[in-house]
């Protein structure tokens, strides 16, 4: 890695396209934080991203974002838009901070009480870290999937009305069996779990357990939802429903997702963002970022190189 | 690699080596078991073979006819003169039917100590009931005497010293094949509370004491146990004070129970002014002394939550206290209630703090509530094996029986209760 580093020093700033950036929005770079120590980093100069970060018509406005888990640093600097209704797929190698990004969008990194978090992050131009802003609203409004298929160990009927239970989006039994049948039925699941509402979740296979998981998202209605490597536990069958899936919910929610399938990020994303080391390196149209990435560690990366 | 080589053949004996030391590691596990259970079988044939006769009562059933004159009693229903009257002499004459040529004084007297000390008493409770009673003739079962009952039960038994005389030997055999003196099943036993007489004395004031004392721990200390566990595990914020709190949660766990009871007669009964050997006070001690383990095992069945459930529950938008009631402790709760069981099979064996506040006081009566004098099933085992009447030597093994069953029962109930908690997930 570090032998890639020491030969795109000089090019780094030269390749870069400033007409791609509208020069307003895009961040300085702290002075003070200039000199780093380790060769990675000196490659990438902080805040700046190659390609198209912003939106006219963002859901999140993300500013300056920082992390850090104590002291160590796991985002440094990020600006990026996510816009209404599309599907952004961050990849990057293990380690990057693609996953911890994510989880500050509806702040799952609170009950982690190392981590801090500096910049702004506004949903439809509200403060996500807004210390009077009420994390439950948050997150009924941004859903998430999780690595793991997580269904609660009750019955599959229980998995999808929870989160309508919870919220009192349902007033009567009918209107909660609605819920739960269209929430099935754009999960894919309801030709399955419909004649085995009251079976167990955790009996289903892998595949069916994380579909499960994402109507039990989609059931509070949620403008976003944000995926954390919804099927690098699954089969290729199995990815290949959730895929489909997603092309279908994109229709009507903003879609982030994380992961570390670049023909999957190549399949299902209008935009992918290329992390690397903590770097927001370069965000683009996907069928660019796929076909001629800008920057050269994007390159790298998506040809095999590392990662 | 087509010769299997010298590295073949090294692991093949580095293997042989492993399997050895594999079997000797389970040989030592097969014999540990095997020690323990061979002590549970001798702990278990010793208690059973003592006990067995603990639940066999002999009895002396007669033919008394109660005869006013004999007893200088003319009217039944008259207070003054029940308390004034012989309800001993009817059942020596009785017993004379059999024994014509026993009429002497130190004759009578043996006679009289045949049957159990509290027989009088019983003639009299049976004539206040029905004072129409008097001049008619009644089949009346007694309780034998302490010695009578060790000498049917126990004759050539090593560990019993008859302490009948000849005489008392000869009339007891002559009686017994005549089927006056006879055995059968010790209803007594469960039907009363204790008694200076070991035919007299029952386990029932014991247990009854001990469901009241149990009942009282456990609605304090599970609940609070929990509430506990769960505010330092999700709630507390980590500072020193926690830790502080935390050390000497574990620490509790570790004190000596006799200390939980001083502190119950001090603060209890001293300051609160609470009454001596009730349950209440008793409940409360061993409430005390159940916490830590309650909030120790609670706290480790609620970190054993895997932490995919609890995000799955906040991504939704649950709540803290959503996360924790709907999923977190739905999810502890089988392992809280094993550490339930333990602190309470615990509490339900415990002496000597019980000891401090009283509740080794000798009562007759059968506790009927949380604020009446009362003892406890280990606490009477303890007053039983320490009495000097050879009968209350079978009543102890008895007692530790009662008390085993008592305890199966209660983790049995809480293991029913856990398969069922489970099932609802």
């Amino acid at each position: 890695m570090s032998t890639i580093s020491s030969t795109t020093i000089g090019t780094i700033s030269s390749t870069m396209n400033p007409t791609a950036i509208k020069e307003s929005d895009m961040p300085e770079a702290d002075p003070k934080k200039a000199p780093i120590e380790r060769p990675a980093d000196t490659v990438i100069e902080e805040g700046k991203t190659v390609g198209i970060p912003f939106s006219d018509d963002p859901k999140f406005q993300l500013r300056n974002v920082e992390v850090f888990y104590g002291e160590a640093p796991a985002i440094k600097n990020i600006s990026l838009d996510i816009a209404r209704n599309e599907v952004v797929a961050f990849i990057g190698p293990s380690g990057c901070g693609k996953s911890t990004f994510l989880r500050c969008l509806n702040r799952m990194n609170d009950s982690i009480d190392s981590c801090r978090i500096k910049g702004s992050l506004q949903l439809d131009g509200q403060d996500i870290y807004d210390p009077k802003r009420d994390v439950v609203e948050l997150r009924a409004r941004v859903g998430m999937v999780f690595q793991k298929p997580n269904p609660f160990p009750k019955s599959i009927y229980d998995n999808v009305a929870y989160g309508p239970r919870i919220h009192g989006l349902a007033n009567r039994k009918s209107d909660l069996d609605d819920i739960v049948e269209n929430s099935l039925r754009k999960a894919g699941l309801w030709n399955e779990a419909k004649d085995r509402l009251d079976a167990m979740a955790t009996g289903m296979s892998g595949g069916q357990q994380q579909r499960l998981c994402i109507a039990r998202a989609i059931a509070v209605s949620p403008e976003v939802v944000l995926m954390d490597e919804p099927c690098s536990a699954l089969d290729p069958i199995a990815t290949a429903r959730i895929e489909e899936l997603i092309a279908e919910l994109s229709e009507s929610y903003t879609i982030v997702i994380v992961t570390h399938s670049m023909q999957q990020a190549a399949r299902v994303s209008n935009r992918t963002a290329y992390f690397h080391l903590g770097h927001l390196v370069e965000v683009n149209d996907t069928s660019k970022v796929f076909t001629m990435p800008e920057h050269e560690l994007t390159e790298s990366y998506i040809t095999g190189r590392f990662g | 690699m087509t010769n299997p080589g010298p590295q073949a053949e090294l692991v093949r004996r580095s293997l042989k080596r492993r399997y050895r030391k594999e079997r000797r590691f389970r040989c030592y596990g097969i014999a540990a078991i095997s020690i323990a259970l061979f002590s549970l079988v001798i702990l278990f044939t010793d208690i059973v073979s003592k006990g067995y006769t603990g639940f066999i009562k002999t009895t002396v059933t007669l033919e008394v006819h109660l005869d006013g004159e004999l007893m200088y009693l003319s009217d039944a229903s008259d207070p003054d003169q029940i308390a004034m009257a012989d309800f001993q002499a009817p059942i020596i004459k009785a017993l004379q039917e059999y024994f014509p040529q026993a009429t002497s004084r130190a004759d009578k007297r043996e006679l009289s100590r045949m049957t159990g000390s509290y027989a009088s008493n019983q003639v009299r409770d049976l004539l206040t009931e029905n004072p129409g009673w008097l001049g008619s003739t009644r089949i009346i079962e007694f309780p034998a005497h302490d010695t009578v009952s060790v000498y049917v039960k126990h004759a050539g038994d090593p560990g019993y010293s008859i302490r009948l005389t000849e005489q008392q030997q000869r009339w007891t055999d002559e009686l017994l094949s005549k089927g006056v003196i006879d055995t059968g099943f010790n209803d007594v036993f469960f039907t009363s509370g204790d008694s200076r007489e070991p035919s007299n004395a029952g386990i029932l004031g014991a247990l009854i004491g001990s469901l009241l004392t149990m009942g009282i721990t456990l609605v304090i200390a599970f609940p609070v146990g929990v509430a506990a566990a769960v505010y330092l595990e999700e709630f507390a914020p980590s500072n020193s004070l926690t830790d502080f709190i935390e050390v000497n949660i574990n620490n509790l766990a570790a004190v000596p129970s006799i200390i939980f009871g001083l502190l119950g007669l001090a603060v209890f009964i001293g300051v609160f002014g609470m009454p001596r050997s009730v349950p209440v006070v008793g409940g409360l001690v061993l409430a005390l002394m159940t916490l830590p383990t309650i909030i120790i095992s609670s706290r480790a069945a609620i970190k054993s939550v895997p932490p995919s459930i609890r995000e799955a529950a906040e991504g939704i938008g649950a709540s803290k206290m959503q996360v924790v009631l709907h999923h977190v402790l739905p999810l502890a709760m089988p392992g809280m209630l094993t550490g339930s069981i333990i602190g309470m099979a615990q509490a339900l064996g415990e002496t000597a703090p019980l000891l401090l506040i009283g509740m080794v006081a000798f009562i007759v009566e059968i506790p009927d509530g949380f604020f009446s004098s009362a003892t406890v099933l280990p606490v009477q085992i303890f007053i039983w094996a320490g009495s000097a009447e050879q009968g209350f030597v079978e009543l102890a093994s008895a007692g530790i029986m009662v008390l085993l069953a008592f305890l199966i029962t209660m983790n049995a109930f809480a293991i029913w209760l856990r398969k069922r908690l489970e099932r609802r997930w």
